[in-house]
């Protein structure tokens, strides 16, 4: 589904990404971790271009993408994400959010478009929210508002960008609860996150980044059990100690 | 009784300011209502008026034709009466949120239509009116309806070029800008009406009031452009991540999600704009257009009537007031709505 071949990119003079090599199947679970600043949110990005790389291949979903908008919009129609910081549009209600995207990128008629925004906002539990404006909902219900609304989209490969981060603890749960639901319905995710408890449960494989390189790619079990680099046991010992 | 105590007499310096701006009150109010009122003559006598201690609204009413419609021909004053009714129940009816559906621009053309006729006539049995003799009231409010109706949508495709990644359309846009408004709009009227002649193929002429028209708009639409710019810079980039993440093209992302929350943000400064354009088009008095602030200087140059400027500006202010009032009233409605 994603094919990462020898990526890079720089910010500048500041080289976020260096040669990186990622593959994830369809229907796989890639949970990325790492310290901040090692370049796991600039890697997600790449994905559906809102970052461009410079140097490599990514090849999604057999497209390869380039600087050609046409590529570019051919590879986010398919693809869904999920910001730390949610995204959703203020001057539109929630339903609003859910069926803009299918009806104007997709020409959905607006009817279906509604019937598919009210499936899925049954699915993150939140029907009766439709009319409300996102202001007026809790961050957690917002976030899953925007998971809804990516999957309004019919994507085949869903990112999550720390989408917890932002969020108080209470709240984290029933986001993560409608991740875990998605992942075992059978959907291509790649995912950003801290927590690790989700990357237990779900991931197949957990990629550990540092300094703009994969330092470690490997099943949670044996990443969390017995993993092979010093940075890694340095940094699972700082978001586990505690 | 407590409320004085506590909100006028609180603390020292408070009860200084309030006994203060009590005799500034006490000393400008009566005299002012002695003018205004008591003492004013009503009759459009200017014997009377010079004999009398008070106001001379006598002017006003002998005047007021004059100052409302300009030198359109006497008799016909019918015409922009209607005109300019028509023209105030245009955006009346516009200000109703009910109303913006399509067919709103059919029920402006319509009434942009039944305007032209009255003003110019020549059809139904109406003598035709050259546009050199519009004048007063109709004149005002036709630039500031059609400057802004132009220079608005201008406005906006120039604060998204200015902000383009493409730096030939980005160069041009900031060139424009930076050009209109490094010149008052005075020497832009100025080259409108005599330079923009002189560029033009012999035999072809533009109207006076179109050209300054034009002018206006390039003037206006300058500075709207800045401060759309500000409510685009306001828009946070989680929101452009949010709409390229769902494959929004370029104008859909724009007009769907960008441009509704700038607008809304500019509000408050878009309306300031409004309201100092609507102000401004009585520039066009050096040019020879005689909108209602140039009426009122006029009417004032006949020698029985020389003298009575207050007066005259008063009347003038109250009617530009109650413009600008009504559309900073409407304005904050939009404010506050989400």
């Amino acid at each position: 589904m994603i094919e990462m071949i020898k990526v890079s990119k720089w910010f500048g003079l500041f080289q976020a990404l260096e040669d990186v090599d990622l593959a994830v199947a369809r229907g796989e679970k890639v949970v990325v971790c790492g310290p901040s600043g090692s370049g796991k949110s600039t890697l997600i990005r790449l994905v559906n271009r809102l970052e461009a790389h410079q140097r490599g291949r990514v090849v999604v979903d057999g497209v390869e993408l380039d600087d050609d908008p046409k590529t570019v919009d051919r590879v986010r129609r398919e693809v869904g994400m999920v910001f730390q910081s949610f995204n959703l549009f203020p001057h539109l209600t929630v339903l609003e959010n859910l069926t803009l995207a299918p009806v104007w990128v997709k020409h959905v008629p607006r009817k279906e478009a509604e019937e598919t925004a009210m499936h899925f906002l049954a699915r993150v539990r939140i029907p009766e929210q439709a009319a409300k404006y996102p202001s007026q909902l809790s961050g957690g219900q917002q976030q899953r508002v925007a998971i809804a609304r990516a999957l309004c989209m019919r994507p085949k490969l869903m990112l999550f960008d720390e989408p917890t981060s932002a969020l108080d603890p209470e709240m984290i749960k029933e986001v993560l609860d409608v991740m875990v639901e998605l992942a075992r319905e059978g959907m291509t995710m790649m995912v950003v996150t801290h927590e690790m408890g989700f990357a237990k449960t779900v991931a197949d494989r957990v990629v550990f980044m540092d300094g703009g390189r994969v330092v470690e790619a490997a099943p949670p079990a044996e990443f969390f059990g017995a993993p092979k680099t010093d940075r890694a046991k340095l940094f699972l010992s700082q978001v586990l100690g505690h | 009784m407590k409320w004085v105590r506590t909100n006028l007499f609180g603390s020292w310096p408070e009860t200084v300011a309030t006994l203060l701006i009590l005799w500034i009150l006490w000393k400008t109010v009566p005299p002012f209502i002695d003018w205004a009122f008591l003492d004013a003559v009503w009759k459009p006598d200017s014997k009377a008026c010079r004999a009398g201690e008070g106001a001379c609204w006598g002017f006003i009413a002998e005047k007021h034709r004059f100052i409302l419609f300009g030198t359109y021909p006497y008799e016909l004053h019918w015409r922009p009466a209607i005109a300019t009714l028509v023209l105030i129940g245009l955006w009346v009816f516009s200000a109703f949120r009910v109303f913006w559906k399509s067919w709103l621009a059919l029920v402006w053309l319509a009434g942009l239509t039944v305007i032209g006729i009255l003003m110019w006539g020549g059809v139904l049995g109406m003598p035709y009116v050259e546009n050199e003799r519009w004048g007063g009231l109709i004149l005002t409010l036709l630039l500031t309806t059609f400057g802004l109706a132009f220079a608005f949508p201008l406005s906006i495709l120039l604060a998204l070029g200015r902000r383009s990644e493409m730096p030939v359309i980005r160069g041009l846009c900031v060139g424009y800008i930076e050009l209109i408004r490094g010149v008052p709009l005075i020497s832009l009227l100025f080259m409108a009406s005599v330079m923009l002649p002189l560029f033009l193929p012999s035999g072809v002429t533009i109207d006076k009031m179109l050209r300054a028209q034009i002018a206006m708009i390039l003037f206006a639409t300058a500075y709207l452009a800045e401060v759309i710019r500000g409510g685009l810079q306001a828009i946070p980039k989680g929101q452009y991540d949010a709409a390229h993440a769902l494959a929004l093209p370029f104008w859909r992302r724009t007009y769907l999600i960008i441009l509704p929350q700038a607008l809304r943000i500019a509000v408050p400064a878009l309306v300031n704009n409004f309201i100092a354009f609507f102000k401004d088009t009585s520039l066009v008095l050096i040019i020879g257009l005689f909108d209602l602030l140039s009426t009122v200087k006029i009417s004032l140059h006949e020698p029985a009537w020389t003298g009575f400027g207050v007066e005259a500006y008063i009347f003038a202010s109250l009617v530009y007031f109650v413009f600008c009032a009504a559309m900073s009233r409407y304005s904050k409605s939009f404010e506050h709505q989400r």
